[in-house]
């Protein structure tokens, strides 16, 4: 009884659900050309997807402890086109690349602070910022993209071994290290009993205005971070890139289980999540579908998902209603 | 006995609303005393001010002989004053051992206030508080959500004594429960005393409190309008009190 119990309590946890989902997607995709699970395809689609993770584990810690971040795809391509203008200006790469990062925090700061300061919510402060973040970006490319400088270390975070780039490597770092901040430290406790419930928290004593600008920070660092792994990886940077990767984000996280009410996921689900769009993307492509459904595809996703963790979530708290009556 | 909080001369305004009047106030250690008024009564300002989440505009606090001045829950939390409040000061989601240490979890490699939590003890100790407080549950790891009215009040009271609390302030601890739930907080509450804790009991319900209180004192319009040991009164009295002001 108890081992059944708990085999129920595993599959109500919204991130096992996704990973179910995510099974499906990766045989029905594999049925329909079995090329999509070959070598070559995955060193493409594992190539391109650690920047997609590191960025949906940013918006899922924020979103857990509730609240948004809209201006990610901006930063993205705000801070490599930053790293990569400041090298031409001569400023050696590592200080170039420090400054940048320190850009995504700065940014990552601004939206806290308007945020918390003023009362307002952070979909509209952060929105402000996209599009700041944006003009700013089109701004430093002056008119023309730059080319992009060799001196700066970009195998160190991009080089393409036998099957996967080093930037995964990077991704799995910052999973790992993430993880067990959310899940094992006590400021994850604190992330996650301010996303729950803001007042039980704060009358529990903790700090939740700081809690919340550090997870604004760590968003912003998180998203100036991945972008410079893609400016890296293609070589280019580019001013509309990471353009729609916001609601791209959003979506990951929410695909993973993470809560819009703030108080619920995980970093495993947001992970998954983000794997899981960009295989849906390739197995579109690779099973001869007009790839204009990938978006139709991702929308699906977004919805049932959702759904089916709010009806499995009622129905776990109704289980253990029962079970607290028995 | 000794008294373990004194009030004296408190006055708070709320943008121009004088909320609390010259509110003077003994509590004896060990008692129960149930603090009763209507709503807007000034109960919850009077709370607010001893638990730290608010100060008041002129008058002084002593607690346990020594004056003292809180800037934060987190400071009167620190001597020993837990405040339950109406909403319930759980998280829904989060478990129950990780409820019970929110702010305060066991930690290890520390880095400055940083730390990753030693969950089995959090479990264990967890498990434990509750059967301290005769709350039996099945796991620490139940989401709180899971547990009804009077359990969740439980949680809350078990966490309180975790904490070698010396005062605990109920706010309205038994709204919303049915009666079944609401006689096991009152059974809680009563427990409290045998283990060198004070209680105050804050309700506009002069039934729930009424049996196990020591010590009642009766608020009105911001003022305190009765302050009297059980003995020295009856329901009917205090009724009276309460309707007429």
């Amino acid at each position: 009884m108890s081992k059944n119990f708990s085999l129920r309590s595993l599959l109500v946890r919204p991130e096992v659900a996704t990973f179910l989902m995510f099974l499906a997607i990766m045989i029905g995709f594999y049925i329909a050309n079995e090329r999509f699970l070959d070598a070559r395809n995955i060193r493409i689609v594992m190539g391109i997807t650690p920047e997609y993770i590191i960025v949906a584990i940013g918006i899922a810690i924020l979103m857990i402890s509730g609240e948004f971040d809209l201006s990610v795809g901006s930063v993205f391509a705000l801070v490599p086109m930053t790293i990569v203008q400041m090298v031409h200006q001569g400023i050696p790469p590592w200080f170039a690349i420090f400054l940048g990062l320190m850009i995504g925090i700065i940014v990552g700061f601004v939206n806290g602070f308007i945020t918390l300061r003023f009362g307002i919510p952070s979909f509209i402060a952060t929105l402000g910022m996209l599009y700041i973040a944006r003009s700013l970006t089109t701004v430093a490319t002056a008119g023309f993209p730059p080319p992009f400088p060799h001196i700066l270390p970009n195998e160190l975070f991009v080089y393409q071994f036998e099957l996967f780039r080093a930037s995964l490597y990077w991704a799995l770092l910052v999973a790992v290290v993430l993880g067990v901040m959310l899940h094992r430290s006590n400021v994850g406790n604190w992330i996650y009993a301010t996303g729950g419930d803001q007042n039980a928290a704060s009358s529990m004593g903790i700090k939740t205005g700081n809690v919340k600008m550090f997870c604004f920070i760590l968003c912003g660092f998180l998203a100036g971070f991945a972008g410079m792994i893609q400016t890296f990886r293609l070589e280019a940077p580019l001013p509309s890139q990471g353009y729609l990767l916001e609601l791209e984000s959003i979506a990951a996280a929410v695909i993973g289980g993470v809560s819009l009410f703030g108080g619920i996921g995980t970093v495993f689900g947001a992970v998954i999540g983000a794997i899981l769009i960009r295989f849906l993307e390739s197995g579109i492509i690779m099973a001869r579908i007009d790839a204009e459904w990938f978006r139709a595809g991702l929308g699906s996703l977004i919805i049932i998902a959702v759904v089916f963790n709010t009806y499995i979530s009622r129905r776990a708290t109704r289980i253990g209603q029962n079970k607290a009556k028995d | 006995m000794e008294d373990i909080i004194v009030c004296e001369g408190l006055n708070k305004y709320y943008s121009g609303v004088h909320a609390l009047k010259d509110l003077s106030l003994k509590i004896k250690k060990d008692s129960v005393v149930g603090l009763i008024g209507d709503n807007g009564a000034g109960k919850s300002t009077l709370i607010k001010i001893l638990s730290g989440a608010h100060q008041p505009d002129s008058g002084h606090i002593y607690f346990e002989g020594n004056k003292v001045k809180f800037k934060s829950t987190k400071e009167a939390m620190n001597l020993g004053i837990e405040t339950i409040y109406q909403y319930s000061a759980l998280i829904p989601e989060m478990s129950i051992a990780r409820n019970i240490f929110i702010g305060r979890e066991q930690t290890q490699y520390n880095v400055g206030n940083f730390g990753l939590m030693k969950t089995k003890t959090m479990q264990d100790d967890a498990m434990k508080a509750l059967t301290d407080v005769e709350l039996h549950l099945r796991s620490p790891d139940t989401p709180v959500n899971q547990l009804s009215g009077g359990e969740r009040q439980g949680v809350v009271i078990a966490r309180a004594m975790y904490f070698k609390s010396k005062v605990l302030i109920l706010d309205e601890p038994t709204n919303h429960l049915s009666v079944k739930e609401t006689n096991k907080v009152l059974r809680f509450v009563e427990g409290l005393k045998s283990q060198g804790v004070t209680s105050i009991f804050i309700t506009h319900n002069l039934s729930h409190v009424y049996p196990i209180a020591d010590h009642l004192c009766v608020m009105a319009r911001g003022e305190k309008i009765a302050d009297l040991d059980k003995k020295e009164t009856t329901i009917d009295h205090l009724t009276d009190l309460l309707v007429n002001g």
